[in-house]
């Protein structure tokens, strides 16, 4: 039986077994969440249809609108910050590090920017919440400070989002070195003949080269944002008050603490829908670039 | 740039790379203090000896040994199995390339980057209805099938670009197609299949959201689920917490030292596809 001969067909049977655990696991509940976003539940007993009322609740509760500014500073702070960052950090190490110091030094400077990312999310809730508590932290200590830094309403956010700088900075790293990797050495030098800055060199050869990875970057960081629950959990449990709420904690608790499964799902949904959004974009962006 | 210049810039990234590491190291140095001395000397002093009961007080007090066993089985049989999953999908993905592969390919794509807490009620909801709750073997389904949508998505990318010739060539030698699957595929796709293994064992590892939901007995949970949960818990002291912290870094360290080339290499072959 050759390939040619025996056609297409025969390659769905390799699907079957995926297709069946996809529709047990994926689709079937992603549509029951849809379904229980129309009604009032309480996780026990018959769901009882109320159409949208969940959606225009939604639309009127400032705790969700916050949740979702709240998304919009931790997108900054997982991947417009590390990007940035990370941009000028892989184009240091790279061509000015790698180059006078060895690409040894180079590779264990990048080693040690990406360790971080190995850590569960939750422990590295747990090292940061230890370091940040307000009597026997470390950091108070270091700076001879006094502050309750996830306990201040004012402070709870911007910690958290430094907490994450911390955590994703090493990808974007690792990322953008792998991606320099092929850019033609002959770009750098011509430009070092006509006596370009190394300033000059980065925002014309190195940025524009290695937009892919860029792209890539900041769309998978932007959805990791977007979904951000096991530092929220560790480290705030969403306070305090609404000062660190997120929309994956916030249905969390309406799922699991409040009953209220029917709005926690109006919740789930808008945030699919808006990661979905913002994946297509992203994909349409990056295709209209190349 | 020269003299001055060249050190400046070494210094300033050697600088960071110091506080990116700092946690771990203070992490580590508290972690074999007596609370005593912790008291005493506070976080930032050099340990005097080496005080190991914390550690194992810790141990004890959260059967430690029983987490990092679920763990560790969760992870292996989600990587295992998503790997095989994602094989047979992308062998008729990308080299079968059957009718609507485009469209399959997009809801494999989709299901990955759905957020779990679209997914999460339902789930908890069936597998207590077929009483798979609270049990390892729930989280092993759902997080199989979840990666097995970015690993078909990626390997499907590798096998699109199979050479067509040695698979026409076992044919005519009368190979079936679970045969060369088998013995041609495979072992010519190995490097990205061990990248795939690794990232499954650690995406999995890492995994928080899922394993809270469905694991909530002592017998089950995993390392990260049962130091994330005693966070917030008010028994918590210094040391208690340093050695919590620790327990959870070491397993994730030693997987990056003994995976480190495959593990950097991934990441780059994971972003360009």
């Amino acid at each position: 039986m050759s390939v040619r001969t025996s056609g297409r067909r025969g390659y769905w049977l390799y699907l079957i077994p995926s297709l069946l655990l996809f529709l047990a696991v994926i689709v079937v509940p992603f549509l029951m969440n849809v379904g229980a976003s129309f009604t009032r539940w309480s996780g026990v007993g018959t769901p009882r249809w109320i159409g949208l009322d969940n959606y225009t609740r939604l639309l009127a509760d400032e705790r969700f609108w916050e949740s979702f500014q709240h998304n919009v500073g931790l997108i900054v702070a997982m991947a417009v910050v590390p990007t940035m960052i990370g941009l000028v950090l892989a184009a240091a190490l790279f061509d000015y590090i790698g180059k006078r110091f060895g690409a040894r030094t180079a590779s264990a400077l990048r080693a040690m920017y990406y360790l971080p990312q190995v850590l569960p999310v939750a422990v590295a809730g747990v090292v940061w919440g230890w370091m940040l508590h307000p009597s026997y932290g470390a950091v108070n200590q270091i700076f001879g400070l006094d502050l309750d830094w996830l306990g201040d309403p004012d402070l709870a956010l911007a910690t958290v989002m430094g907490v994450m700088v911390w955590f994703q900075l090493g990808y974007p790293v690792v990322i953008f070195m792998a991606g320099l990797q092929r850019v033609d050495p002959s770009y750098y030098e011509a430009a070092e003949i006509d006596g370009a800055s190394w300033w000059a060199k980065f925002w014309h050869i190195t940025i524009p080269q290695i937009r892919p990875e860029i792209f890539v970057v900041l769309l998978t960081c932007t959805i990791a944002a977007l979904k951000v629950f096991g530092p929220i959990f560790v480290l705030t449990r969403g306070g305090p008050g609404n000062a660190t709420m997120v929309p994956s904690y916030f249905s969390y608790l309406n799922f699991f603490q409040k009953s209220n499964v029917g709005y926690g799902s109006a919740i789930a949904t808008v945030l699919a829908l808006i990661i979905v959004v913002v994946t297509f974009l992203f994909l349409r962006v990056q295709e209209r670039e190349s | 740039m020269r003299g001055p210049g060249r050190w400046a810039v070494l210094l300033a990234l050697v600088v960071l790379a110091v506080v990116m590491i700092f946690p771990f190291l203070i992490v580590g140095m508290n972690a074999v203090k007596s609370p005593a001395e912790y008291s005493s000397q506070g976080p930032l002093s050099l340990p005097d000896g080496l005080y190991l009961q914390g550690i194992v007080d810790f141990w004890n007090r959260v059967e430690f040994g029983t987490k990092l066993w679920n763990s560790l089985l969760i992870s292996a049989s989600v990587s295992v199995l998503a790997v095989v999953l994602s094989v047979l999908n992308a062998y008729a993905l990308g080299i079968g390339r059957v009718q609507g592969r485009v469209w399959i390919l997009a809801l494999f794509l989709v299901a990955n980057t759905l957020p779990q807490e679209a997914l999460a009620y339902p789930l908890y909801y069936l597998a207590k209805g077929v009483g798979l709750y609270d049990t390892q073997l729930s989280v092993i389904i759902v997080m199989t099938a979840i990666q097995a949508a970015f690993g078909t998505y990626l390997l499907s990318a590798v096998l699109g670009q199979f050479p067509k010739e040695i698979l026409e060539a076992a044919a005519i030698d009368g190979a079936g197609r679970l045969r060369s699957l088998w013995r041609i595929v495979v072992p010519i796709s190995r490097p990205t299949i061990n990248v795939l293994l690794i990232f499954f064992f650690i995406w999995t590892w890492n995994e928080f959201f899922l394993p809270l939901i469905f694991l909530i007995s002592n017998d089950t949970q995993t390392v990260p689920v049962a130091l994330g949960v005693l966070q917030g818990e008010k028994y918590m002291d210094a040391t208690m917490s340093s050695a919590s912290a620790l327990l959870g870094v070491v397993p994730a360290i030693a997987f990056f030292l003994i995976f480190q080339r495959t593990l950097t290499r991934g990441v780059t072959v994971g972003a360009i596809k």
